[in-house]
This record gives structure tokens, sequence and C-alpha cells, in this order.
């Protein structure tokens, strides 16, 4: 396969960026996407050029560092895949190809493709943990969760933090995040103590951070490589409506 | 956003319901829009409800127009850099229309203000009984302005249709299998309110209310 591909370039923080084009050859349809970007970044090596950043780490989809706005949509248009999961086959010959950062005020572009991603952890730092008593780790049995409990609270728990959700929203909202986090904790018993502060305590961080607001347009859920639902924004809702303030 | 919608969502359900009275004829819509001046008469002065009725409206504008504005700039805000290419996933068309839909909406209300409460551009100018104001409003020859109506009655559907969704969302009600129920219940209320309010425009146009 052959493709054009239409790449953000920037240098750093204070750069202001441009799309740059670029041929791409020999691509085995069997490639992963980030496989397809090793080919190219190879070339540019071997010709002097400066190789184009992207993050990614485990390329199996689970650790949440890769993705980019592929043809306009986070992460390419394959449903529930991450873009290191995400296979050539799924390109046509000769097609051309435009590449960009997540944009978001909070997700600052550090180099090219990768942008930081910082302002999702102090979101977990202002709620996203429990109070566990430190010591011998307790038996399995100890404490009951309802299966359904279980299922919802490990649904929110698959989110991997990759900011998809945030680069698809329109209002550049990190609703899904947050709040998936927010209903991974506060479903199961360990998370109750600090339910009634967490959606708050998180809410509160990520409007500090500078992302949008949330007017449930739905983008977050249809781009979540974990296709986590916006079930977790009503919970967040709930959660931040019921605590007192 | 959603506690303000709800105040115009309960407004626009007597608004609707007011409305259909014209299908009984010209003394019951007539005596109708007297009674809402009169409701509560002698204990409380004249234009009681409506004038609770307008500020509370009024306010309820206001602070939907307030909220709907610092959403936009946040989003802005949120995205100084827009991108260069970007698809929809969410199939969402009805959403795209909310922000400029809701200014048709209020550009709508100004004129349908004028047009019936206050009869400037109205042809039968204040002192019409209502009824009156309805039928030479809507008559045959002024079709463009029943065309207007009808246009923007189908946007404030498409608003409601998103509208009635989101604010269940944003209140937490719309969990699991409460989701799909209340998804195609501000799909079925949009289009039963939209079509209520269209009825009367369309019926003195084509005749059928003289």
């Amino acid at each position: 396969m052959n493709l054009t591909l239409k790449v953000w370039r920037q240098n750093g923080p204070a750069d202001t960026g441009r799309m740059v084009t670029y041929q791409v050859t020999d691509v085995s349809p069997d490639m992963s996407f980030l496989e397809m970007l090793d080919v190219l970044n190879e070339r540019l090596i071997l010709d002097g050029d400066d190789p184009v950043a992207f993050d990614h780490d485990c390329r199996e989809g689970i650790c949440g560092m890769c993705g980019m706005v592929i043809d306009g949509v986070a992460h390419g248009e394959q449903r529930a895949t991450t873009t290191c999961q995400l296979h050539m086959r799924h390109f046509e010959d000769g097609a051309t190809v435009t590449i960009e950062p997540w944009r978001a005020a909070p997700f600052p572009v550090i180099k090219d493709l990768v942008v930081d991603r910082s302002s999702f952890d102090r979101i977990i730092q202002a709620g996203g943990f429990i109070s566990v008593p430190a010591g011998s780790a307790p038996d399995a049995h100890s404490v009951p969760v309802k299966k359904d409990d279980a299922d919802d609270a490990f649904d929110a728990a698959t989110c991997i933090g990759c900011g998809a959700c945030v680069a698809a929203c329109p209002n550049g909202s990190a609703s899904l995040f947050t709040a998936a986090k927010i209903t991974h904790l506060g479903l199961l018993p360990q998370g109750q103590p600090e339910r009634a502060s967490r959606a708050v305590a998180m809410v509160d961080q990520m409007d500090l951070e500078g992302f949008g607001g949330c007017t449930n347009t739905g983008e977050c859920t249809a781009v979540c490589p974990k296709g986590i639902s916006l079930d977790v924004i009503t919970q967040m809702n709930r959660d931040y409506l019921r605590s007192p303030k | 956003m959603a506690v303000t919608g709800a105040v115009l969502v309960a407004f626009l359900i007597g608004h609707m319901l007011g409305n259909l009275k014209i299908f009984l004829g010209a003394a019951s819509f007539n005596s109708y829009a007297e009674w809402l001046r009169t409701v509560g008469e002698p204990a409380v002065p004249a234009r009681s409800l409506l004038t609770v009725a307008e500020i509370v409206l009024t306010a309820a504008v206001v602070l939907h127009m307030w909220s709907a504005v610092s959403l936009a700039r946040r989003a802005s805000k949120a995205r100084p850099v827009k991108y260069a290419k970007r698809r929809s996933q969410a199939g969402g068309y009805v959403v795209r229309t909310m922000r400029y839909g809701g200014v048709i909406i209020l550009l709508f209300v100004i004129w349908h203000l004028l047009d019936l409460t206050f009869g400037a551009v109205n042809p039968k100018g204040f002192d019409a009984t209502p009824y009156d104001r309805v039928v030479a409003g809507f008559a045959p020859a002024r079709w463009w302005v029943t065309a207007f109506y009808v246009v923007a009655l189908a946007m404030v559907g498409l608003h409601l249709r998103h509208g009635l969704w989101s604010a269940f969302q944003t209140l937490g009600l719309a969990a699991g299998r409460r989701r799909r129920f209340l998804d195609v219940f501000a799909a079925v209320f949009s289009a039963a309110l939209v079509l209520g309010f269209v009825a009367v425009p369309v019926a003195v146009m084509i005749g059928v209310v003289k």
C-alpha cells in the first residue's frame, strides 16, 4: 500500500505548528497504524530529517499512551480501537490520511503528535483514590460486592485515560474520563467514604484545568476505545448533585 | 441549562394546550384568554398569573442564554487550535442545531410577541380579540407568516429533542435502562408538542379555522 500522510508537525510547545505532507510506500495491510508511522520515521531518520514524535507504550491497546486524531476521528474510524490496534487494512491504497494531535488547551502539544496529559493526573489526584487501612491484604470475600455493581464498576474501570473523549468532544470536555473514574470508585463499598466529596473535588479540578462543559453530544462514547458508556456521566451528575457543597 | 429549560418546557406545554382551544370556537378561545387575565380575582389583582409567568419566563430565558453563552465560551477556550479535519461520530445532527437554533428561536419569539401579544405586526392590531388576531395573522394571503412559524416551530422541536434528553442526563436521571426510554420519550414529546403548535397556524391558513 502507498499512502499520502498529512501530519501535524510542531517543534515544541511554543511553535505554532503546521501540516506537512509525506508519502509512505510499501505499507503492509497487516501493519498497525503506529508501525506504519515507524516506517515513515525510519525513512525520515535515514534522510536526516526529524522523525514524527508520537506517544506509545504497550501497543496492545491497554496502556492508553497512544492516540491521535486520524482523518478527523480520535483513534481513527474503527470503533472501540486504540491507534496501536488500528490496522492498515482498514485504509484504502492511495488514500490521503490526516493525522493531528489531541486538540485541547489542557493537553498542550509537547512535540508533533505528543500532548501533555498531566491535567488528567491532577484530576485523579483531586479525588480518584480510596482510603484503605494499610497492612496485610484482606480476605477476598470480606467485603461483598453485588454482581451488577461489580460489573458496572469494572466497565468504568476499563478507562485507560487516553484522552480520546476530550479530543472528540466539541466542547473539549473531560466529563467521560472524570465520570468513569468517579463511577468506578463510587459503585464499590471501598469507595464510599470519599464518595460525597469525590465528585465535587474531581469536577472542580476538571473545570480548573480548563476543560469545557458537557453538552451531552455523545461524541466521547462514540470514539472511546473502551466503549465507556454515557451512564458514567449520569452517575457523576448524580453524585455531584447529591453531595453537600 | 436543564433547570431553566424545564421551566420553558412547562410553559410550552400550557401554551400549546391553550392554543388548541381555538378548535373549540372563538368564544372558548377568547374566554380562555380572558380567564388568564382574571384568574384568582378578586383574591389577587388582575393579571397576577400573567405577571408572575412573565417574570419567571423572562428570568428563565435570560439564564438559559447565559448558560449557553458561558458553555460556548468555555468550549472555545478549551480548544484554541481547531482541527484541520473533524468528523462527528455520534451522528447527532440535532446537537449541531442547538446554538444557532436557539438564536433562531429567540428571533421567532420576538416576532411572535410583536405579532400576537402586542399586535404591532398583526393586521388587526392590539385592540382586536385574540381569536381575530390569530385568524387575521395567519390568513391565507399571509402564508409567509405561517411558513416562518412552521420553520421556527420545527427548530423548537429539534431544540427540545436534544434539550429534553440532555436535561434528563444533566440531572442524573438517564442511567441504564431508563436512558433508552427517556431518549424515545424526548423524541415523541418534542414531535407531539410541535404538531400541537403547528396545527393552529396551518388550520387558519387552509381555512379550517375562520
